[in-house]
């Protein structure tokens, strides 16, 4: 996909995102947002996957470590075929099979349940374990909060996966800034990500993680790169393309009411408008 | 029972590991800096290439597995009981128990029998934590032959499993040429008609030696070894308990939660029957020689034997 496919694609996958958790009348469309164009470029780009195969054997590996955002990874895997778009409506309903977090059991496309913080790097650096194991070249990616480093579980990933050379993992960090209680320096400051990263042995990239471009070249580094894994520190803007949520912390976990919801996908529309309509 | 052979289950627990690398080749062990005192260096000695050291980090070696299992891997996860079950209890939960993943956990050092390390790495709650996660499977082997038995039949069957093993070495008392073990299967030991001890793990030798001196006294106790305290075998504790009509459950575990609550949470609901439970009673454990625990607290053969004589009178 060309920048401007993947940029109508992404904002496809952002009305997803307020669509499913408008009639879930609950959600986290905030880090769904800020992170939509790295679902788009890992779902519709970056990773070896077959929609019509979720489980193809030696298929690159998606962990969403930071698993509250299922309605961003939801909204990709259904724009990318996984499963009906028309379903995320669905999103937390009962009986659903889009849970409130990511379950392997009941999505497909779903390679890991995850949800509960800091557990999901560590499912992610086992993935790639197996890979080197096995020696089969498959790739593994896991997308984690910012606020989400916190947890200490993600450092004994970290450590692992540094010290064991797994140059096929991809460690990305959706930098948006905000957590629950508010911005994440504040809270308990993380920061500097990078650096703690690098002090794990593993090579850092920093990225505009709205940029297409940026996104693009970070992946294709990561790929080129040999006996060590990689982070990607995403800069991200939390509710990006909604208005009223973007840099808004009071998004994180909470979803739009009718009125909110005709203003954001009125905003989306007229991103799709100005990237020259649909799709 | 003098010249009796004594083997510590975490030792059944490492050979048994070893011997079923070849047959299984997606067997992957891992441990966090305890391979000496888990045994599964005795694996790693013979697989090095699937022996996994992932440090003093228990629930990131739970993730790892869960990881490692999605890929097809079978992965066994070890540390004490303390760490296994007791720091990772969300990790086991949500990364292995919710996905149902194809992990077994190798828990060794688990109760009062880790002796002089004390309180603090005397597990006495495991069982009680990993029986309430859906689809959790628990095994407590009584001896070398029935851990060695356990351990190949987690891996031979699809779905998580918890094995609890000791550090003191206990009586070999299954080695009988018609010892057939089987996940969910109670084994009777000794029938009796006036009381039913069931038992799991260390008190398994214990209780038959209890039941010995009872004997002599005129009361006939029947034995039961409950390996798998999940799956629970409710038939054997429920046809027992008719025909006895008391039962005492003796365990090297809290009386909150473990085997004891088990058997109680079946017969409440099925058969009402006078109950005893032996165990830990609400209390840590303290430092000390295993065999001097064990008897200060009441779970060897004369505190059980002094404990269901009361009872049953």
């Amino acid at each position: 996909m060309n920048k401007l496919e993947l940029q109508k694609t992404a904002n496809e996958v952002r009305k997803g995102i307020v669509t499913a958790v408008h009639s879930a009348k609950a959600g986290h469309p905030g880090g769904s947002l800020s992170a939509a164009d790295i679902f788009t470029y890992l779902y519709f780009e970056e990773m070896n996957i077959d929609p019509k195969d979720p489980k193809k054997a030696d298929r690159d590996r998606f962990v969403l470590s930071k698993g509250h955002t299922a309605p961003g990874y939801y909204s990709a895997l259904a724009n990318r075929g996984y499963f009906p778009v028309e379903d995320l409506k669905t999103l937390r309903h009962l009986g659903s099979y889009l849970q409130g977090h990511p379950c392997m059991q009941e999505t497909p496309g779903v390679d890991m349940s995850s949800g509960s913080l800091g557990q999901g790097i560590s499912a992610a650096v086992g993935m790639a374990l197996a890979a080197k194991l096995d020696g089969k070249d498959y790739r593994t990616y896991t997308l984690l909060g910012d606020g989400e480093i916190q947890e200490g579980q993600v450092w004994e990933a970290a450590m692992f996966a540094g010290a064991r050379n797994l140059d096929n993992l991809v460690v990305i960090v959706d930098n948006n800034g905000l957590q629950i209680d508010g911005k994440i320096e504040d809270v308990c400051s993380p920061y500097p990500i990078d650096k703690k990263f690098e002090a794990f042995n593993f090579h850092v990239i920093n990225i505009d993680g709205n940029d297409f471009d940026q996104i693009d070249a970070a992946f294709k580094e990561a790929k080129a790169t040999k006996g060590m894994p990689t982070a990607i520190i995403a800069k991200t803007v939390k509710g990006k393309g909604v208005s009223f949520m973007e840099n808004n912390a009071g998004w994180h976990g909470k979803a739009p009411n009718d009125e909110e919801y005709a203003t954001a996908m009125a905003d989306l529309e007229k991103i799709g408008a100005e990237l020259g309509g649909a799709k | 029972m003098a010249d009796v052979v004594k083997i510590a289950t975490r030792e059944s627990y490492g050979n048994a590991l070893a011997e079923c690398g070849k047959d299984f080749p997606e067997l992957v062990v891992l441990d966090a800096d305890l391979a000496g005192a888990t045994k599964t260096g005795v694996f790693k000695k013979a697989f090095p290439d699937r022996h996994i050291d992932c440090g003093i980090a228990e629930c990131n070696m739970t993730g790892i597995a869960a990881g490692l299992a999605t890929c097809g891997k079978i992965p066994f996860i070890s540390s004490f009981a303390m760490f296994a079950a007791g720091r990772n209890f969300e990790q086991v939960r949500n990364s292995i128990g919710y996905p149902h993943l194809n992990v077994k956990i190798g828990a060794t050092h688990a109760g009062i029998t880790v002796g002089e390390d004390g309180a603090t790495h005397q597990c006495n709650e495991d069982v009680a934590l990993m029986r309430t996660i859906p689809g959790m499977t628990v095994i407590v082997p009584s001896d070398d032959v029935e851990a060695k038995a356990a351990v190949r039949a987690a891996i031979e069957m699809e779905g998580p499993v918890y094995c609890r093993f000791g550090r003191a070495a206990v009586p070999v008392i299954n080695d009988k040429p018609d010892y057939k073990f089987e996940i969910g299967k109670g084994v009777l030991l000794r029938e009796g008609t006036d009381v039913t001890i069931v038992a799991s793990g260390i008190t398994v030798a214990s209780s038959l030696e209890a039941a010995e001196k009872l004997a002599a006294e005129g009361i006939s106790a029947e034995v039961i070894n409950i390996h798998t305290i999940k799956p629970l075998d409710e038939e054997i504790i429920l046809t027992s308990a008719k025909k006895t009509g008391k039962v005492v459950t003796a365990e090297e575990h809290s009386v909150i939660g473990g085997l004891g609550s088990a058997v109680c949470d079946v017969l409440c609901e099925k058969m009402p029957t006078p109950v005893l439970k032996i165990g830990m009673y609400d209390k840590f454990g303290e430092s000390g020689p295993a065999n001097a625990l064990v008897a200060k607290y009441g779970l060897d053969a004369e505190g059980i034997y002094s404990k269901v004589k009361d009872f049953v009178k």
